[in-house]
């Protein structure tokens, strides 16, 4: 009975250890705050960070693999601001929204190619995704471009009422990012996909010799980041009904900071997608409570973040540092 | 013939060479159906080398390999496994973060709906553990469990994705304790009523001798000869293992006549029930100046042990350590260098030698770090002490501007000896000094290391090979289970082969 408790221990703690930061850091801002304790405050979680959300949700999959994905900022630049243009020229929405999707694919199809045929760090591949994608944004348009596309303004603003909470409220976009998660738990629990994701992650030359198929999950890891950037854009650029190559700046670190602190080590393997939603969540929360401060200034919102972030990590190699030692101690 | 349907694997006329060192020498290897075949050699011996090619991690240069009397080129592990011959190695090759069935499992798992079938999976994992005997939970992460349990779970995934017909036990037991051996040995001799053969690698003696049927001795990359278990004495065994011949003895044995009569008489080093906790039991060891101590043994026997003892590497827990008559207390690697003791590592590739600097900036390392980091040498200076060792060892370089990394093994071995030399070391401990290097090499270091005695300096020579221990050392020290069993002189190869293999005569 004690081994099992252990082995749910191991096996849940940082997942439970997410949430519990996270209802930690809710309390403390309800306590100061007490219009957080609204349920409106809460579901604004999803509506302020749901592009966030998004790209946490492909992050967490390329970090289970061991690697990283620096191009999601880059490509929410480029998909809004590529959109915002063709839809200004008076493209059909529902041709500019696939074709965005398909830029994400393919960008991250190329990143996975790069890493697992060139060899290139994941670093340095996506870094230049990054770079690509954020600069192509600014040759289409060195300015903020609007959007007025009916289609988009209908779908940034009818509002989506919740059952149960009267009053509350999120936007159709804010529902992209939790579908996304349930695909992504689907994905890495119940496919033989997922399970190679965390075998790479855990040993790739293992998986390697296992005979699972390295390249390809690799490929397609990466392409489900881009997917996920790309819907990210999407969902951004329906939120600020504009396109700009400045958008989503540093988003990659803030997501990164959301996977981590949602229980995933960044050394790839251990984790799971469910707890990237609550770290998603503790930055929304973070950036509430200054809001509701108004005098501090928003950049508390990274530090308060980057501590949590160096919290998560430490907890973790705490853990693990024990069932590597417990491992060693055996060898 | 009846008997080569029986055969699996016929490996014949095998030779690989790496860098012009002959690694495997025309070796024939035979594999019965359902047998247990024991590959035994030292370090260099060539049975990993013999495995890669077999596993299609390395290719052979010559020679044929038969499976099934059907001729088959390996080119990829994958290929292997396809084959029938599944590898598990000393490092578990498994992902420590998933559960033990999804470890058997993956790749092959059970699906309902779109859905894989934890339950379902769980459940087969669970019988094939049963299968083997295997009490556990397959529903726990691989690294909870211990590593015997994890090699159990390496095997069985091997029997059960690849369906294998050979199995190949790299060093399987060297972390395992002794009920978790015999609990790998039970499911081995399982597998083998089931006809599954299986290459058994391991350098404990007791184990071939509990679970195997046959013995392949390799030496040097030579194949000493297949035998029936039941026909080799141990004695006989570890003959072969280190084995004796007499090529340049005569002229050794000169050199060493002359050597002796500079040994010192006092001792200046003193070691009384030296011992460093665990790792090898308490001894005594006297070195006199002028004189050549070997160190025989098999590997893991405690030699290297002692070297880092020796040198500081390992602190000792008890005992005491006299030098010139005064107690050591400060043991580090750094003073020992200042108190004038040298050691060159076993592991030439990894902690001797740097591939990326020229020969002259290997051999003068050792002098700048004992000057410090702000007293440079001169280049002319440095230039002088390289040309100088270059031909004082007959190191083979076109220059002492050339990249280390681009030397034979045995130059690189001399460029080390240089290294020290350069200090002007009074104890020199050369732990496995001529491994891997051709035979030529070997005797110029073997007589190096003679002359060097002969100026006043001790040698601790650590060797596996009993020849050359033999035909280097004034006095012999054995090493048996990290004890040090005996101590002769030079004459008597027999009784040490004796000691070595712990079998009284």
């Amino acid at each position: 009975m004690k081994q099992r408790t252990k082995l749910f221990f191991l096996r849940f703690g940082p997942l439970i250890l997410s949430f519990a930061v996270f209802v930690l850091v809710y309390f403390v801002g309800s306590r100061l705050y007490p219009t957080m304790q609204k349920p409106q405050v809460f579901f604004n979680l999803f509506i302020n960070d749901a592009s966030l959300l998004c790209v946490s949700v492909g992050m967490t999959m390329v970090i289970l693999t061991g690697g990283v994905d620096l191009s999601v900022g880059g490509i929410i630049a480029l998909v809004s601001t590529a959109s915002a243009v063709m839809l200004r020229n008076g493209a059909n929405p529902y041709l500019v929204i696939p074709l965005m999707i398909l830029i994400g694919i393919v960008l991250g199809v190329v990143h996975g190619w790069i890493i697992s045929d060139l060899k290139v760090q994941p670093f340095i591949a996506t870094l230049m995704g990054l770079f690509f994608a954020r600069g192509m944004a600014y040759i289409i348009s060195l300015a903020s471009v609007p959007i007025k596309d009916p289609v988009y303004m209908k779908i940034a603003l009818t509002p989506m009422h919740i059952p149960f909470f009267e009053k509350a409220y999120v936007y159709y976009t804010s529902l992209v990012g939790p579908i996304l998660l349930l695909v992504a738990i689907y994905l890495s629990y119940f496919t033989r996909f997922g399970r190679t994701i965390y075998a790479i992650g855990s040993n790739e030359q293992s998986a390697v010799l296992m005979g699972l198929p390295v390249r390809r999950t690799k490929i397609l890891v990466y392409a489900f980041s881009g997917f996920c950037s790309a819907l990210g854009g999407v969902v951004f650029s329906m939120s600020l009904l504009a396109g700009y190559g400045q958008f989503a700046s540093g988003m990659e670190l803030d997501s990164i900071a959301a996977v981590v602190i949602g229980g995933t080590a960044l050394t790839g393997g251990v984790g799971n997608v469910l707890g990237t939603l609550f770290g998603v969540l503790v930055h929304g929360t973070i950036v509430s409570i200054l809001q509701f401060n108004g005098t501090l200034s928003s950049w508390w919102t990274r530090i308060g973040v980057g501590l949590l972030t160096l919290i998560a990590i430490g907890i973790q190699s705490i853990f693990y540092l024990g069932q590597n030692r417990s491992r060693k101690g055996s060898s | 013939m009846a008997d080569t349907n029986n055969e699996i694997i016929k490996m014949e006329g095998i030779c690989k060479s790496f860098l012009g060192v002959q690694a495997l020498d025309n070796v024939d290897f035979t594999l019965k159906k359902g047998e247990i075949h024991a590959l035994v050699g030292e370090n260099g011996a060539g049975k990993s080398t013999l495995i890669k090619i077999l596993t299609g991690v390395e290719q052979a240069d010559s020679g044929t390999i038969m499976i099934d009397d059907e001729k088959a080129t390996i080119k990829s592990p994958m290929q292997a496994i396809d084959l029938g011959i599944s590898t598990v190695y000393q490092e578990v090759n498994l992902c420590p973060h998933l559960s033990v069935a999804e470890n058997i499992l993956i790749g092959r798992e059970p699906h309902k709906f779109g859905f894989i079938d934890t339950r379902a999976m769980n459940k087969k994992a669970d019988e094939i553990m049963k299968d083997l005997g295997i009490k556990l939970d397959v529903t726990q992460t691989l690294m909870t469990c211990s590593v015997a349990l994890q090699q159990m779970a390496a095997i069985a995934r091997a029997l059960e994705i690849s369906s294998a017909k050979v199995l190949v036990l790299d060093e399987p037991t060297s972390s395992l304790d002794s009920q978790e051996t015999e609990q790998l040995f039970t499911v081995m001799r399982r597998l083998k009523s089931e006809g599954v053969s299986i290459i058994f690698i391991t350098h404990f003696l007791d184990q071939i001798y509990q679970v195997a049927d046959r013995i392949t001795v390799l030496r040097n990359g030579k194949q000493m000869g297949t035998y029936e278990v039941k026909s080799l004495s141990r004695i006989e065994l570890v003959t072969k293992m280190i084995g004796r011949s007499l090529v340049e003895y005569d002229e050794m044995v000169g050199l060493k006549k002359e050597s002796v009569k500079s040994i010192k008489k006092e001792s200046w080093i003193d070691a009384e029930q030296l011992t460093s906790g665990g790792c090898v039991e308490p001894f005594d060891l006297q070195l006199h100046a002028g004189e050549v101590v070997g160190l025989a043994g098999l590997l893991g026997s405690g030699r290297t042990e002692i070297a880092k003892l020796l040198f500081g590497i390992d602190n000792p827990s008890s005992g005491s350590l006299k030098m010139d008559g005064k107690e050591v207390k400060d043991y580090s690697p750094n003073k020992s260098i200042l108190r004038g003791i040298a050691l060159c590592p076993e592991d030439r590739k990894n902690t001797g030698i740097i591939g990326e600097l020229t020969v002259r900036e290997n051999i003068i390392l050792a002098m700048q770090a004992g000057l410090g980091w702000f007293r440079f040498l001169k280049k002319s200076e440095q230039y002088e002490i390289a040309d100088k060792y270059i031909k004082l060892l007959n190191i083979a370089t076109p220059s002492a501007d050339q990249l280390v990394k681009n030397l034979s093994g045995g130059n690189q071995q001399k460029v080390i000896l240089a290294r020290w030399l350069a200090i002007n070391p009074r104890l020199l401990i050369l732990d496995e000094p001529t491994r891997g290097i051709d035979v030529g090499a070997k005797a110029e270091i073997q007589k190096l290391v003679l002359s060097l005695a002969e100026e006043g300096k001790s040698c601790v020579f650590i060797s596996s090979e009993l020849e050359e221990v033999l035909r280097t050392s004034h006095r012999i020290k054995v090493m048996r289970d990290r004890k040090m069993v005996a101590e002769f002189d030079d004459e008597s190869g027999d009784a040490i082969m004796h000691e070595i293999a712990g079998s009284a005569s």
